[in-house]
């Protein structure tokens, strides 16, 4: 070893040449900050190095992937029998519920069809797994085995059995990385399924709650409520639950009202998730259906002339629902 | 010569396994308590092998880690530069402390670690962490003296240096 240099590691003097080099990879590393932080490098780095970091991510997820394998093969067989058997009558119930669901939806088909909305109930999904990879951010996101190969794109919801899960945030050719909702920096937008009241959820710091930090104070929100998403922005499709109410209370500043809601979906649990694939809704709300009524060249002359620079037919905004 | 290929190969060994067991998850409960690999793999080089562990070194390790996990390209190359360089300038001090003064000054190394991690994302837009995110450090200094007794007897049975 290369222990009888003398000088190379004084007891107590400081060189300063060690402290120009620590202060010029300092700044390096600042400005690669910066750069990143403004253009998202990271990624396209990631994506120009795919082939050597989706191996290595995949590796990564083995230990994870070899306990759950572990967790069924050393599994009770007693208990393997229960939950099989627990999942079929679940399947029954379920299959039983779609039944009957099926003439539902479908008369809701013809009766939308008839308001020419553009909402249907259809489904177009993709199946996922997680890769159990932490990517260093607290817990705030989810890491799959599907990319831009597979058509995944960033953007598009991800939900399991019970709600939504997230959005697709950035894609490698075989992975993807899921932002979830509790992400302090996500914002949903939903209803309350029992009042219609619409508002925005937001990840709290804590990291597996959602809040809802500007209810009026009028509103009528109780714990228990279930929140759905609204379908307004055009990201997640309407109708999908997102989480149910744990408590309310009169925010600090006294203007508002504060929630608390605990996400539907099994953030830390799903090792499936399902894709999205068609987007609710193109850009912002619905057209707005010619108005029926007298043709204009038979309305009066004066109202028809105050009336057509405001309103044309088709572009304006709709109203929400 | 091929000893001291082997001892090459076993540093980038140490390093690359580092790397992997950050990117390796743990479950749920667990998470808060996974500690810093690869600062704690680095710092035990830079304390037993000055003349391979350099600025330079750090900077490409934490790039690295950075394409690998992060979330600021550049944040991790920061990091570890400045945890080497005051590693390297006490290491005289630290090679010589007892075991669970060096384990304290790992614990210090480590908070500032994290001080700094906490700087880069509150400017980059973060919002503050969990309080459970404080825990890592605190393992880290607590697998101190098994990592690096780990790591020697290693390196002597395999008489690399």
């Amino acid at each position: 070893m290369a222990r009888a240099r003398e000088g190379s590691s004084p007891l107590f003097a400081g060189n300063a040449a060690g402290t120009l080099r620590l202060i010029v990879y300092l700044a390096l590393a600042v400005v690669l900050m910066v750069l990143d932080q403004r253009n998202g490098w990271l990624w396209q780095l990631r994506s120009a190095a795919s082939a050597v970091v989706e191996p290595v991510y995949r590796l990564a997820g083995l230990p994870a992937a070899g306990v759950h394998t572990l967790g069924v093969a050393f599994a009770d067989r007693q208990l393997l029998t229960s939950q099989n058997q627990r999942l079929r009558e679940d399947l029954l119930l379920a299959n039983a519920k779609l039944n009957r669901m099926a003439a539902v939806a479908e008369q809701n088909e013809r009766l939308r069809r008839l308001l020419d909305t553009q909402h249907s109930l259809k489904l177009n999904v993709q199946l996922a797994r997680v890769i159990g990879v932490d990517l260093g951010a607290y817990r705030y996101e989810l890491t799959l085995n599907m990319g831009s190969r597979d058509g995944v794109e960033p953007g598009q919801p991800v939900i399991d059995a019970h709600g939504v899960m997230g959005q697709v945030k950035a894609v490698l050719p075989h992975t993807a990385v899921v932002m979830l909702i509790t992400d302090p920096s996500h914002a949903i937008p939903v209803t309350i399924a029992r009042t219609g009241l619409r508002t925005v959820a937001y990840g709290s710091r804590d990291g597996d709650q959602l809040s809802l930090p500007n209810l009026p104070l009028a509103a009528d929100v109780r714990a228990g409520d279930k929140l759905l998403t609204s379908g307004i922005g055009g990201r997640f499709p309407p109708g999908f639950p997102v989480g149910r109410i744990d408590s309310v209370a009169p925010a600090p500043t006294g203007m508002f009202q504060v929630a608390l809601a605990t996400p539907a979906a099994d953030l830390d649990r799903s090792t499936d998730v399902l894709l999205l694939h068609d987007q609710a809704e193109p850009k912002g709300p619905p057209d707005l259906p010619v108005p029926a009524g007298p043709p204009q060249v038979l309305a009066p002359a004066a109202s028809a002339s105050v009336a057509a620079p405001a309103v044309r037919p088709g572009q304006a905004g709709g109203v929400p629902r | 010569m091929s000893r001291a290929r082997l001892s090459q190969w076993w540093f980038v060994g140490t390093l690359a396994a580092a790397l992997l067991l950050m990117l390796v998850p743990l479950p749920g409960v667990l998470e808060p308590f996974k500690p810093y690999w690869p600062a704690l793999v680095l710092l035990y080089w830079a304390l037993e092998a000055e003349d391979r562990v350099s600025l330079g070194l750090a900077f490409g390790v934490g790039l690295l880690a950075d394409l690998l996990d992060g979330v600021l390209l550049g944040e991790q190359a920061l990091r570890l530069c400045a945890l080497v360089f005051i590693t390297v300038r006490f290491r005289s001090r630290l090679r010589f402390f007892p075991m669970w003064q060096q384990a304290l000054a790992v614990l210090a190394l480590l908070l500032n670690d994290r001080f700094l991690l906490l700087l880069v994302r509150m400017l980059a837009g973060a919002s503050l962490p969990p309080a459970s995110w404080w825990i890592s450090p605190f393992v880290g200094a607590a697998l101190w003296p098994f990592l690096f007794l780990l790591l020697d007897d290693l390196r002597a049975r395999l008489r690399i240096q």
